[in-house]
């Protein structure tokens, strides 16, 4: 490639001309391809973060048991028993409509390697997916790749999938999201950081070779789609799940020696990123020749190494003197482990290849010159609020709708091709519980992990939905009976640039930091995704909340099967709203009104009591209220435990669809084996706590005295993938 | 019992058999790595499930050249139990020590949930605390576990009652609705020739602990523990 390097190239590379002037500046003539390369991917919007970071800052990131919040590789809690939990959950966005197979399992694989990369072996995948209509003919291509790609990577590497949300909807059509979620397990003492350190210190390449696949990802994923995304396939890497799993049983056996000082996976920007980000944090300099780089192909340039995104690599600094112990580990699982450069006191970053020297950039002025943009935004319009309505349909015939349309019917199509149980310590599979439960191997203790966003609600209200995604993901945690821990967020967004939706990232991100504070759950790591949009029309604001919480006794985590004679106790309060409700989209066919408030003080002061209940063993099943409301959430549970149930009339000053489909906030729907504790418990704590009817061996008889038959339900829960994906 | 863990360059479901083995006999079961070419002195060799070697070749085919693979035919032939799990089961059929074959699943998608498994004879080390007829649940976890073998292969298995488990209804009915993944005669688990090597595809490991669901998998593990006690 002899490109002559100037503006109109840099702007190809989206550098745009401020931000090429001030490439030039900081290193004082024409940077060579290779320097105009690094500056490119670190500089754009995936890696830096220009648009977003000044927003991030406003979301809380600390609390006692907050051991490393943003700035690593992922996030890390304490969890007690000298055990940290580490988690963090990152896009895929662009690579999987491409190309859905490989941009799912490689987003899998990326988000595998933040986290083992800091000393903890992975327990747990989850994802949140968001796909278009599935009338839409490219829909179900989409699905099935990136399904069949989440399992493809997830159960060769031996980590379980617990966990996820699915969503559809028209505004994905040309921009489906897939962000995936690792948690894993390290100890308090053995935590891995990437801040390289000691001058002289060899810096060690591991993992699989490089080759010219996913040159310029990060830059793809920094744009809108048009019409020759096609076009961009090369861009899109290439998983190998089981080179993966050597490395991840390489990296914890190197781990559990002192050979390492500093460790980064290469993930966005390859080995561009992963030398800038492990010199620069620790102020050194690094010198780095790629006449040493294990390479798959022949004749490859110092650029293409630099901006390969080539997966299953690992960059580390290890003491000299270790590092016979350390190749030796890495040839015992038959891995290329190379010495490709050296610390040094330069505070610069240079590249030599073939004896040439194809880079030299100061790292400081890469680092904090970085573009920072505070770029305009308006303040979202809010839709009026939704005025009376009236059920055409009735109470049987909605449910049986609602629980058959794509958002809410079951996701075992899916979760069923994905290994849930490989580890052995998976006490809640999916759809169990509302949270998945995975217990710490040789511990008591669980984790309890889900993932959650009502994109609808936060195209109406982009503050109250991202208020009501961190606060759904507290309650799912809370109805498992865990302690809810700390977040880390996938905010997937249109186009900054546009001032509307940058309203809507802002507007989010308040209504995430207010909830944050609010539930005592910050922030510790996380992942922007802008820029989703294909021909001009951006997705439903999307900032994915990944919650985990702990269980000091595995025992103590409930699902959501009740036993027959079970009572069902509705706690919280019930005003029957519709706004943005599944049941006015799906039977009135309108996407209208506000979406439900959400009231934090009632929010924590209702999970507190059913934390407290689970734990005082009121409860033998705990469901929150969400999507479609009380009614489809007795169904879930009758379900679940493959039992039936006969409901009560509600209240007479709410109309029947609203009691029964309405969305408020801050409920579960408990079962229990002692209602006269439950409620007595519930009134001391001033909570309303209502008898909706009782769990019975079979058939969910409704309050009008319509019974609907077990496999009835069972087949409108079911039938949607089933179809679908047999047609 | 003592028992001896093969770990090949993939293999991912060692510790949760560990897990069972532990559980069952009280002792840390050894592990083995695919390169030794020989093996601790032990009462079991264990295949684990996993996707050893990526499974990029045929799933099992290149873990059964491993140079650990003489040793554990060795040890079969001098009557050693052996017990393969998944792709265990899938390593022993490429290395010749049971006969047929693993094809993709039926459906052509992996398929993990819960199977239910029909005990087709209770009087070996692998089986002995079931009952012939019992049936119980067991995880599967499987890309690749449709049965296959010749008709006449199938025939001999069937007369020499060398078909461990079969797929079949909670309530033991063995019928094509009841089959996952399209096995030969609802296939699930094989014997050698002296039912001292079982192969099967789901995972009774992952069901020895009440927290995680059950403990149906647990005879399998107890059984052999008083079988091959010392």
């Amino acid at each position: 490639m002899n490109a002559i390097v100037d503006a109109s190239l840099a702007k190809s590379f989206g550098l745009n001309a401020e931000e090429y002037a001030r490439v030039l500046a900081i290193i004082g003539r024409t940077p060579s391809l290779t320097e105009l390369g690094i500056f490119s991917v670190m500089w754009s919007e995936h890696c830096s973060y220009k648009s977003s970071r000044v927003w991030l800052r406003e979301l809380p990131t600390s609390a006692p048991w907050v051991i490393h919040g943003p700035g690593e590789n992922a996030g890390v809690v304490d969890i007690g028993d000298g055990l940290a939990a580490i988690f963090k959950m990152e896009s895929h966005n662009h690579p999987s409509f491409i190309e859905p197979y490989q941009g799912a399992a490689t987003g899998v694989g990326g988000i595998l390697r933040d986290v083992f990369t800091m000393g903890a072996r992975p327990v747990a995948n989850l994802n949140a997916l968001r796909f278009g209509r599935p009338e839409n003919p490219v829909t179900k291509r989409v699905v099935d790749g990136v399904v069949r790609g989440i399992g493809g990577y997830g159960n060769c590497v031996g980590v379980p999938t617990v966990g996820g949300e699915v969503n559809f909807h028209p505004a994905y059509d040309g921009n489906p999201l897939v962000n995936a979620m690792t948690v894993g397990i390290a100890h308090t003492d053995k935590i891995f950081l990437s801040a390289a350190a000691g001058v002289g210190n060899p810096v060690v390449y591991v993992g699989s070779r490089t080759g010219r696949d996913g040159i310029h990802g990060a830059t793809m994923a920094s744009a809108e789609f048009d019409a020759d995304s096609d076009a961009k396939r090369p861009t899109v890497q290439v998983g190998d799940p089981f080179t993966e799993k050597l490395l991840i049983e390489a990296c914890l056996e190197l781990m559990a020696t002192d050979a390492i000082i500093a460790i980064q996976d290469m993930g966005a920007a390859g080995l561009t990123s992963s030398s800038v980000e492990m010199a620069g944090k620790g102020e050194v300099g690094i010198e780095l020749d790629l006449d040493s780089c294990p390479q798959r192909e022949t004749g490859m340039t110092a650029y293409e190494m630099m901006l390969s995104e080539s997966q299953e690599r690992m960059l580390m600094v290890l003491r000299p003197d270790r590092q016979d112990l350390a190749r030796k580990i890495f040839e015992k699982w038959e891995l290329d482990f190379a010495v490709i450069g050296h610390l040094t006191d330069t505070g610069r970053i240079v590249i030599k290849h073939q004896g040439r020297t194809e880079a030299d950039i100061p790292l400081a002025p890469l680092a904090d010159q970085a573009p920072l943009y505070r770029r305009p935004y308006t303040e979202p319009v809010l839709p009026a609020s939704l005025g009376e309505t009236t059920d055409p349909l009735g109470l049987k015939d909605g449910l049986l709708k609602l629980i058959a349309c794509p958002d809410l019917c079951s996701r075992a199509w899916i979760t069923d091709q994905y290994d849930s149980t490989v580890g052995g310590q998976t006490v809640k599979r999916p759809g169990a519980a509302d949270a998945a439960v995975v217990r710490i191997e040789g511990s008591t203790r669980a984790l309890a992990l889900t993932t959650d966003c009502t994109p609808r609600y936060c195209a109406a209200d982009p503050r109250s939905g991202g208020a009501q995604a961190v606060a759904e993901a507290w309650r799912n945690l809370t109805a498992v009976g865990a302690r809810p821990l700390a977040v880390t967020d996938n905010l997937n967004f249109g186009n900054p640039e546009k001032p509307e939706i940058m309203g809507q990232f802002v507007a989010a991100i308040q209504g995430m930091a207010e909830a944050c504070r609010a539930l005592d759950f910050p922030v510790v790591s996380g992942n922007v995704s802008l820029y989703n949009e294909t021909q001009g029309t951006g997705i439903l604001p999307t900032p994915a909340i990944g919650g985990l919480g702990v269980l000091d006794d595995a025992a103590d985590a409930v699902g959501i099967a009740p036993s027959a004679g079970d009572t069902l106790i509705l706690i919280g309060i019930t005003l029957g709203h519709l706004g943005q409700s599944l049941w006015l989209r799906e039977i009135l066919g309108q996407e209208a009104g506000a979406p439900p408030p959400v009231d934090l003080v009632a929010e924590r002061q209702t999970g507190d009591f059913i934390r407290a209940a689970i734990r005082n063993a009121d409860v033998s099943a705990c469901h929150d209220i969400s999507d479609g409301g009380v009614l489809v959430a007795v169904a879930e549970m009758v379900l679940a435990g493959s039992v039936g149930a006969v409901l009560n009339p509600g209240p007479a000053d709410i109309a029947p669809h609203a009691f029964w489909f309405g969305e408020d906030q801050a409920r579960y729907l408990v079962a229990t084996g002692n209602p006269t504790a439950l409620r007595r418990a519930a009134g001391a704590a001033g909570l309303p706590a209502r008898v909706l009817g009782r769990a019975e061996k079979s058939g969910l008889t409704l309050p009008n005295g319509v019974t609907i038959s077990e496999a009835a339900l069972r087949e409108a829960h079911t039938c949607f993938f089933r179809d679908w994906m047999t047609t | 019992m003592k028992a001896a863990i093969v770990i090949f360059p993939g293999t991912n479901r060692e510790r949760d058999v560990a897990i069972a083995l532990k559980n069952a006999t009280g002792n840390q079961p050894a592990m083995v790595w695919h390169g030794e070419t020989s093996l601790p002195g032990t009462d079991l060799v264990v295949l684990p499930g996993g996707f050893s070697h990526g499974d990029y070749l045929r799933c099992g085919a290149m873990a059964a050249q491993s140079p650990i693979m003489p040793a554990i035919r060795r040890f079969a032939a001098q009557g050693g139990h052996i017990l393969g799990i998944c792709n265990g089961f899938q390593i022993l059929t490429e290395a010749g020590l049971l006969p047929g074959a693993l094809l993709r699943n039926a459906g052509l998608r992996f398929i993990s949930r819960d199977c239910h498994l029909r005990v087709e004879r209770a009087d070996t080390a692998f089986t002995r605390h079931y009952q012939r007829g019992q049936v119980f649940r067991a995880p599967m976890a499987h890309g690749d576990g449709n049965y296959f073998a010749e008709p006449e292969i199938v025939s001999m298995l069937e007369g020499e009652g060398r078909i461990a488990f079969r797929y079949a209804t909670p309530d033991g009915k063995v019928d094509p609705a009841a089959n996952p993944n399209g096995s030969v005669a609802s296939i699930a688990g094989i014997f050698s020739a002296n039912l001292r090597v079982l192969g099967l595809m789901p995972h009774p490991e992952n069901l020895v602990d009440p927290l995680m669901g059950g403990t149906d998998g647990k005879p399998l593990f107890d059984g052999l523990t008083e079988a091959l006690a010392a």
